[in-house]
């Protein structure tokens, strides 16, 4: 092995690479809140709205689960672009990964729907709470709790699929990485430093999960 | 004159250009197919060995396949094609990819499989000793079949994620079907054009199965 290891210029760019960590962070948790109330609306219209609004709902659930990620992105970026729309890095992966994030969630948020029995709603208008009430106060509550566990899951996907900003040229965590390897020719040490920051932070959101979930669902 | 090149390089989209996204989409399907099977019977043996070795599965092989799900694939994919050349031993992309991506598998299907085993009650597997079937007839006539019913949808959920995945080993080089796509924009000019035949590509490989494996689920659970 005649490759020697230098880490000294990664450590010299440490504070670059951790602050490139926070935009990635910043980038994800926007997508995710994003994603969430796009992916509630999509579930909320694909159970109840006239059939042209929930067949675009239906699709947009289904080529966001069936395309990779990336080809998402890649649409934002280039595909809009044929029409003149050129979006900045930044709108280029929030809103691929809302998109994705959206899909996702949907199929989610529906299976929760349907793990809630009628009798919840039923009882809730017989109290003389209307439509939204029942809903915005009986119903999501517990749909957020059956799906709290996949929704920590999808935040974590978030935040991986985020790395992919580097092919749009977006100075997330790996785009930032990228552009000190190509500099200095350290791609190894480099990745592998950007690789620890991310297993850092996808075990924090899991903690985090778990803390949040330990305040919430105690009773 | 400026028109005249501008017309001998970018020439518009054509028909035999789906040909050529075809021909990358089944390289697409190639190293999936690859991946997924070398991964899925790597990750049986791993879940196994999670589950039966708790402890210290959990503290080496679990920590080691834990990192291969709290890190970027296209960090993996990286990492790895720029380590093979350290240890004096590099590799082509497709070999490379095909690799970091089998692990990848490995990683998640093992989980998926010790949910599996898991899922299949201890009474079940202690009646099925005192009937006196081995460890292993336990295994093959008891839990393989009630823990694949319960974990399939998951194991197919994975082996598409990895499918659609692999359209990040394009950052190799690796020609596939969204690398060939990336290559036809540059030539055609038509962004929009290509990447909906790109999707449609990728639409048409994973939706089939992913409705398959729904249907399925919603058979089994009646």
């Amino acid at each position: 092995m005649e490759y020697t290891f230098q880490w000294r210029p990664v450590m010299r760019q440490l504070p670059d690479l951790l602050e490139a960590g926070f935009m990635t962070l910043q980038v994800s948790i926007l997508a995710m809140i994003l994603g969430t109330v796009i992916g509630l609306a999509l579930a909320l219209v694909r159970m109840n709205a006239p059939w042209q609004v929930r067949w675009l709902a239906t699709t947009w659930i289904e080529v966001a689960r069936n395309t990779p990620a990336l080809f998402q992105l890649f649409f934002f970026g280039f595909g809009l672009g044929a029409f003149g729309i050129n979006l900045s890095p930044f709108v280029i992966v929030l809103s691929g990964l809302t998109f994705n994030t959206a899909g996702y969630l949907a199929e989610n948020f529906r299976g929760g729907f349907q793990a809630i029995p009628d009798t919840q709603l039923k009882a809730a208008r017989s109290l003389g709470m209307s439509a939204s009430q029942s809903y915005i106060r009986i119903i999501i509550p517990q749909v957020f709790r059956i799906i709290y566990h996949p929704m920590t899951n999808q935040m974590v996907w978030v935040v991986l699929m985020s790395s992919l900003g580097m092919l749009v040229g977006f100075r997330e965590l790996t785009g930032e990485t990228q552009f000190f390897a190509s500099r200095t020719f350290r791609i190894f040490e480099y990745f592998m430093v950007t690789a620890i920051i991310y297993y850092f932070i996808v075990k924090i959101i899991l903690g985090l999960s778990k803390l949040i979930a330990w305040r919430l669902f105690r009773y | 004159m400026e028109q005249s090149t501008a017309v001998v390089f970018f020439t518009g989209f054509q028909l035999r250009d789906i040909w050529y996204l075809a021909e990358a989409a089944g390289r697409t399907l190639l190293i999936s197919i690859i991946s997924i099977t070398v991964g899925s019977i790597l990750g049986c043996v791993f879940g196994w060995m999670l589950y039966s070795s708790k402890w210290l599965g959990a503290m080496t092989l679990g920590l080691v396949l834990d990192a291969f799900r709290s890190v970027p694939l296209i960090i993996q994919l990286i990492l790895f094609f720029n380590f093979f050349p350290i240890i004096g031993v590099p590799l082509d992309p497709f070999t490379a990819g095909t690799f970091v991506l089998t692990i990848y598998t490995a990683a998640l299907v093992a989980n998926v499989v010790r949910g599996g085993i898991e899922a299949v009650g201890i009474p079940m597997r202690r009646s099925s000793r005192s009937l006196g079937m081995s460890y292993w007839q336990d295994m093959r006539y008891v839990v393989w079949p009630i823990g694949l019913r319960a974990v399939f949808p998951a194991w197919v959920g994975v082996a598409l994620g990895v499918m659609k995945d692999s359209s990040l080993v394009s950052v190799l080089g690796y020609v596939e079907l969204l690398r060939a796509s990336q290559i036809l924009i540059t030539r055609t000019q038509e962004p929009f054009i290509v990447l909906a035949v790109a999707g449609a590509f990728y639409f048409a490989l994973s939706y089939p199965l992913s409705k398959f494996s729904a249907r399925l689920e919603g058979k089994w659970q009646s």
